[in-house]
């Protein structure tokens, strides 16, 4: 049997036009333009690649873009927890408007996001006059590198958390209360473990996420070289400066870092449903998928979606 | 689960105690809620707010003119005439994903369900990248548009492009999981009654998926009206010309005409959100709709 090839005969029409519809399209628009960005790579010579991905300025933009979208996730997950927990478990009016609001970075162009970032932290701005008598400069620097890559990778922990935990059965935590567990006992040993995948799949999405990201950091980041330039940044610079093959080989590294991101979100999900569907009954576990695979849809979808 | 751990007849005595404490003290519910509202105050609804106020900072009259400037209205019919190309596309090309593969069994569903999924993994700057070392000048099909005098990149089709490629999964992917979880026995019982592909297509699936398509549908256009990274790396910023909304914004605010960059910043906010209202309208419809087929 060949690949695409049907595997069992079925009665429904419309298979061969609509798989040869499906694959002309995704070979146009995505696949061929992928692959012409590994082969344009392949003309460079070994040396002359390793010397431009290797460069300092790049090397410093490695550091920023990885440390800074890790901490940001970090932050994502801790307070996306929260909110999570929040907006499940206690009512408070308004709660469904704060539930729409999370989704808030999804929709919002992130050039739009970018300025207004930017406007709010700068040291004049609504929060940065609060932290600038205090000597630290959010916008401009640094530190407005974390701050933009926090809010365009907030919904992502939130929205794969909440929906484990609106399915997540309240006995077993009165069960470990009966048994004589403290509440920071359950917490840590009942909760945290059943929430534990939907945690590291939001981690590695807002992470991933935020390892590409362009619009929303190059306006509050201020951009100075070696201090807070991010890879996209650089992507861009090289291509103005109309250097395609330097901009080609930060683009074939950023590609396979985000393909190794990909693959493990991928194997995260993967064993996340099996560990899910595995202890229930068929029925129960069928559901629970379904719940999984809807969310990670909406949640990635949105989710590297939005607009960046 | 509960059965696993009841203790028959000592379950009734135990259980306010254990409810009381399987629940967070009031005080601990006010920190956590406060925690939790401050955390989105500080990094979604101040900015969000501040763009209004921005947009607004030197008057109504300033806000309406800068939004009446040529360059703005170009910026915002470009910016409409690229949705109105990509969404339909994408939506096309999502239906026929969905179909085949949620409604068939064949060899390579998985792999080919991951690559549509490849552009959200893709940073957007990389996303236009691939369209310039295809399309521009040093690129592959470089020498060959420029003799037959057709431009893709720095020009209107090389900005579709780029937005098709960014928004390219979001109606296949919202499809997908739903028609899977449909089945095919209502499509095959409408074949056995005599229904044409046709009218099986519009009577039967089209219904089932509508709420569906549509929440696909508002991400895939606000992600299209609001791409920036992927078209400015295509769009060579001719003003009036290739600037869509988001890209315009970055150009009034990098010549510090920060009231007009927010004024155009502001209505692309408000088209965010409209969006977020619609979807969660949609995902009402969606709930509702997956209830009542269960």
């Amino acid at each position: 049997m060949t690949t695409f090839g049907l595997r069992k005969a079925s009665a429904l029409p419309g298979f061969r036009v609509t798989l040869g519809v499906t694959l002309a399209y995704l070979s146009l628009v995505v696949l061929i333009p992928l692959a012409a960005t590994f082969l344009k790579t392949a003309t460079l010579d070994g040396a002359r690649f390793v010397s431009i991905v290797t460069a300092p300025l790049v090397l410093a933009a490695y550091r920023l873009t990885f440390g800074a979208a890790a901490l940001a996730a970090l932050i994502n997950l801790v307070f996306g927890l929260l909110v999570a927990w929040v907006l499940v478990r206690y009512p408070f009016p308004g709660r469904r408007l704060v539930d729409a609001v999370v989704d808030l970075p999804f929709a919002l162009p992130t050039s739009v996001a970018g300025i207004s970032l930017a406007a709010v932290y700068a040291e004049s701005g609504w929060i940065g006059r609060w932290f600038a008598p205090l000597g630290v400069k959010i916008a401009f620097g640094p530190l407005g590198v974390l701050v933009a890559l926090t809010f365009i990778g907030l919904p992502f922990v939130v929205r794969t958390v909440q929906p484990i935990l609106e399915e997540f059965e309240r006995e077993q935590e009165e069960a470990a209360a009966c048994l004589g567990a403290t509440r920071a006992q359950t917490f840590a040993r009942v909760v945290l473990p059943a929430l534990a995948p939907a945690l590291a799949t939001g981690f590695a999405l807002a992470f991933a996420r935020a390892l590409g990201e362009y619009g929303s950091v190059i306006f509050i980041a201020g951009n100075i070289p070696m201090k807070s330039e991010v890879i996209s940044l650089l992507v861009v610079t090289k291509l103005e400066q109309y250097d395609y093959a330097g901009a080609t080989a930060l683009a074939v590294v950023m590609l396979i870092a985000s393909f190794v991101m990909l693959f493990l979100i991928n194997a995260l999900q993967w064993r996340w449903q099996r560990r899910l569907s595995a202890p229930r009954t068929p029925a129960r576990s069928n559901q629970a998928t379904q719940g999984v695979t809807a969310t990670s849809a909406t949640s990635a979808g949105s989710a590297t979606g939005g607009s960046r | 689960m509960s059965d696993a751990v009841t203790i028959p007849g000592a379950s009734a005595r135990v259980r306010p105690e254990a409810l009381r404490r399987a629940n967070e003290p009031r005080a601990l519910r006010w920190a956590l809620t406060a925690g939790a509202l401050a955390f989105l105050g500080l990094f979604l609804v101040v900015p969000l707010v501040a763009v209004f106020d921005e947009a607004l900072s030197k008057g109504l009259s300033f806000y309406f003119s800068s939004l009446a400037d040529p360059d703005a209205r170009a910026a915002i019919v470009l910016t409409l005439t690229v949705a109105l190309i990509a969404v339909p596309s994408n939506v096309v090309f999502g239906l026929a994903a969905s179909w085949a593969i949620a409604k068939f069994e064949f060899r390579g569903k998985a792999l080919l369900t991951t690559l549509i999924d490849l552009p959200f993994s893709v940073s957007p700057v990389i996303s236009g990248l691939v369209y310039v070392l295809l399309f521009g000048a040093q690129g592959w099909f470089g020498p060959w548009l420029a003799a037959h005098d057709v431009q893709i990149v720095f020009a209107v089709p090389g900005i579709v492009l780029a937005t098709i490629f960014v928004t390219f999964p979001f109606v296949a992917r919202e499809l997908i999981p739903l028609m899977q979880a449909q089945g095919a026995e209502e499509e095959e019982a409408a074949r056995v009654l005599g229904a044409s592909a046709w009218q099986m297509w519009r009577r039967v699936t089209l219904p089932n998926v509508k709420w569906g398509l549509l929440y696909g549908v508002i991400l895939c256009n606000a992600r299209a009206m609001g791409e920036f990274g992927a078209v400015s790396v295509v769009s060579g910023h001719i003003r009036g010309q290739t600037d869509t909304m988001p890209l315009a914004v970055e150009i009034l605010y990098n010549d510090y005409n920060f009231a007009a960059a927010f004024a155009l910043a502001s209505l692309l906010a408000l088209i965010a959100l409209v969006t977020l209202g619609l979807k969660v309208f949609a995902e009402r419809r969606l709930a509702a709709a997956a209830i009542a087929h269960r």
